[in-house]
């Protein structure tokens, strides 16, 4: 299974499920991170942790921890 | 009647500013009820009948966050006559989905399309009109940075708010969805106000728990009802919660691919081209330094630190007290009357209204970064580090800021959007030595330890350890051990700041500090003032000539005893520690007069020798540990009083940061005792308890504890497993059976 973690900078991934529960959840999808949408991963922060992700035309930040519980697929990058 | 309109939106939508252009300067800025929520309300510009509310920033209406419980109460129970919904356009998929929301509670809703002026440059085209034929409301293109349409959407919103028409809700779910909200809103509808069916329909189908629990269906309604909410999610195969989202999304994805055209450019907006180098692996961490070390150069070291000595030296002294002080004497006023004011009053208050400048300075550039959307930078640079112990990135500014002076640092703490966060980020501020607590070091090290400059350096490392074991304490207390903040966060694009939203901000907090100076700190530097001033003599209360005889070394006298175990059971050091709560660096000269000086230098060199009779190099650092990590200053307190807006934290924060003191400097003392060589005691006995306590509160596992805001429609394994179950929680049988009670 590849979650967003595994996914490398630069690159892209569409969601395909959502695991975790409760407000983190609710709060990945609030975000607008829902089943098949694409993801572009921007850079990682200097620390190695967060990372930035484009999703609906901006742009988030989510911990890698939390990042996991996103599974995608691997795009084709542009 | 007046018209109630409410502003609601996605954070960063620009409805700060738009509040600020609607109301100007006729705002009412208060918290919200039991939470460090700042609530605003003001009166629309020229129309005295209307009244603006600011909702806070939110990106749904679920009841996980305090912020979005407050806004959906406001607009359910207090009935807005209108909404006006700023939807940033250039985020504009992400922020109708909170519009979807917003329409389905019934209330007449306006579009206001913010920030069109950058939708524009960027060359991109909305189709006003078919968002208006799909969304059922009006949609009107605003700037409220550069004022434009903004009032044209009030004015629109209050005429809105009279007409009576009748709301339309958009075709946002499909057909087995909409089958099994019209069979629940059929079930409630004689149990909710008709205007609100649809809302609680949804909120029911996704099984919001608080929502259940206010309306208490029977039993039998309530399984009735989950039969189809389950038979939908078994054809959808998800949760009823993430059916609802997902349909949002989808339905707001199509409605922009039909309405926005985009232009896209190559190499992305300037927004991405600043955080290329911002936020760029290698340089991120030194520009962030240098950005850091401007703040605090400018509104600490230079620029605040001059005018500050100017309203210090010049303002409070040269035109305030030395007029005064000869006014009192012409007059002759008795030296009650002319105590009360030289020392209590201009000393106590002066004190503090002399760092407003300093404050304003740095409120200004805070302002600045969180204006142009560095702020969010800053918690994406840091967050790796400060999350280990349960703060956020925000909260390496409120503790930089806390080491010039904390009452600036933990007004800092604004910034940090989340509850939780913020609580513990302002309990913890205040550990970090201040620049008033300098002086103090700098006395002892001075007087005891050969004016080393390790001792200014282990106050730091001291304090800085205070935070981070304070944290990992904290965060596995029951207050702070449930709301975990998801730190998901937006990056907004980077904006040109607007001057009078900064000065707006700035003046705001610059005031509700000096309005604090004009009222807790005026009392408590009086109190102290009197019982500094005045001592019994021969049996009669009367003034005395210095603290050696007053009510207050009395005091001392009966909570010396309390420090023995800590090395420093004498009156003087006990008044010297009172003292230092109107303002630390006044330890030293207490210290001054209680050994016979009237006057000492900052570091008070005069009465080094004294010290150095009465204190040994333990017991000297041990009092000088108490005295960093204790209750704070009058001003700092009150500031912790306004910003938490509950006194219960408040004392809890005091009684917490005197504990860990009196802990801390029980260890110091006790251990070097036996380290050099003194046996075993009943207070060394008592250290390594508290040593135990220390490494059990910091290793004891998290306690499963959910939090007010937490699982509302949690799933099935999880119910069977979560041994807790809080209240509202479907996890405990008892709630499950109190949801399916019949109403009273």
């Amino acid at each position: 299974m590849k979650t967003l973690r595994d996914i490398r900078v630069r690159e892209r991934a569409r969601v395909q499920k959502l695991h975790g529960h409760g407000a983190l959840r609710r709060r990945i999808m609030d975000m607008g991170v829902t089943k098949g949408v694409e993801v572009f991963v921007q850079k990682v922060a200097p620390l190695g942790d967060p990372i930035e992700v484009t999703v609906r035309g901006y742009e988030l930040s989510i911990r890698k921890e939390d990042a996991a519980l996103i599974e995608v697929t691997q795009e084709r990058s542009l | 009647m007046s018209i109630k309109i409410a502003l609601a939106g996605n954070p960063n939508s620009g409805k700060t500013t738009m509040f600020n252009d609607l109301t100007g300067s006729q705002q009412y800025v208060g918290n919200w009820p039991g939470v460090t929520v700042a609530k605003k309300e003001g009166k629309l510009k020229g129309r005295p009948d209307v009244v603006i509310q600011d909702l806070p920033g939110i990106y749904s209406l679920s009841s996980y966050s305090p912020e979005e419980v407050i806004t959906r109460n406001y607009l359910v129970r207090e009935k807005p006559d209108a909404v006006i919904n700023i939807v940033d356009a250039t985020n504009i998929e992400r922020n109708l989905y909170l519009t979807t929301q917003i329409i389905e509670i019934g209330v007449p809703v306006i579009i206001a399309l913010n920030m069109i002026d950058i939708v524009r440059r960027n060359g991109d085209v909305i189709n006003l009109k078919g968002l208006e034929d799909a969304l059922g409301c009006r949609v009107m293109e605003t700037s409220a940075l550069r004022g434009m349409g903004s009032q044209e959407a009030a004015a629109a919103a209050s005429e809105l708010a009279g007409s009576g028409e009748s709301v339309h809700i958009p075709p946002v779910f499909n057909g087995s969805v909409e089958h099994a909200i019209a069979h629940i809103e059929e079930s409630i509808q004689d149990r909710v106000e008709a205007r609100y069916l649809r809302w609680y329909a949804i909120k029911v189908f996704e099984r919001d728990a608080v929502i259940l629990e206010e309306l208490h269906l029977p039993k039998a309604l309530q399984e009735h009802l989950e039969e189809h909410i389950e038979e939908c999610e078994r054809e959808m195969d998800d949760d009823s919660e993430s059916i609802i989202i997902s349909q949002r999304y989808d339905y707001v994805g199509k409605l922009v691919a039909q309405c926005v055209i985009r232009n896209i450019k190559a190499g992305g907006t300037d927004s991405d081209k600043i955080d290329r180098i911002l936020t760029n692996r290698v340089l991120a961490l030194p520009l962030f330094a240098v950005i850091m070390f401007l703040v605090y150069y400018l509104s600490v070291s230079t620029v605040g630190s001059l005018v500050t000595e100017f309203t210090n030296e010049t303002l409070f002294g040269d035109w305030i007290y030395t007029p005064l002080s000869a006014w009192l004497a012409r007059v002759d006023a008795s030296p009650v009357v002319s105590g009360l004011f030289l020392e209590g009053v201009v000393g106590g208050v002066g004190a503090v209204l002399g760092f407003v400048p300093q404050m304003t300075m740095l409120f200004l550039m805070l302002s600045l970064l969180e204006d142009v959307g560095y702020m969010s930078r800053v918690a994406f640079i840091m967050d790796r580090v400060f999350r280990k112990f349960g703060l956020s990135g925000k909260s390496f500014i409120p503790m930089l800021i806390g080491s010039g002076c904390s009452v600036p640092g933990i007004m800092a703490t604004r910034t940090i959007e989340n509850d939780r966060d913020r609580r513990m980020t302002i309990m913890t501020t205040a550990f970090i030595p201040c620049g008033a607590k300098m002086p103090i070091v700098a006395l002892f090290a001075g007087a005891m330890f050969g004016g080393s400059g390790l001792v200014a350096v282990s106050a730091y490392f001291v304090g800085i350890s205070a935070v981070v074991v304070s944290g990992l304490i904290l965060k596995k207390t029951r207050p702070f051990a449930g709301d975990v903040a998801p730190f998901i966060m937006e990056l907004p694009p980077y904006h040109k700041p607007k001057l009078s939203n900064i000065a707006h901000t700035t003046g705001e907090r610059a005031w509700s500090f000096v309005k604090r100076a004009g009222t807790v700190i005026l009392l408590s530097s009086v109190i102290l003032w009197f019982l500094q001033s005045f001592g019994t003599v021969g049996g009669r209360l009367m003034m005395v000539p210095d603290n050696n005889t007053s009510l207050l070394s009395s005091l001392g006298g009966w909570v010396a005893p309390f420090f023995v175990p800590l090395g420093f059971g004498n009156w003087q050091a006990a008044v010297a520690t009172f003292t230092g709560l109107i303002a630390k660096e006044n330890v030293v000269s207490t210290f001054g007069v209680l050994y016979g000086f009237a006057e000492v230098a900052e570091d008070g060199t005069q009465i080094w020798s004294r010290l150095a009779a009465d204190f040994t190099a333990l017991t000297a650092y041990s009092f000088l540990i108490f005295n960093l990590l204790c209750a704070p200053c009058f001003a700092t307190i009150a500031t912790i009083r306004k910003e938490m807006d509950s006194a219960r934290w408040t004392l809890a924060t005091i009684a917490y940061m005197t504990g860990f003191a009196y802990g801390a400097a029980l260890m110091v003392h006790q251990f070097g005792l036996i380290l050099q060589g003194n046996g075993l005691t009943f207070w060394s006995g008592m250290a390594f308890l508290v040593l135990a306590l220390l490494l059990f509160l910091l290793f004891r596992p998290k306690p499963r504890v959910h939090g007010r805001y937490e699982p509302v429609s949690a799933p099935a394994e999880y119910r069977a497993v979560c041994p807790v179950g809080c209240k509202g929680c479907p996890a405990n049988p008892e709630n499950r059976k109190q949801i399916g009670r019949n109403r009273p």
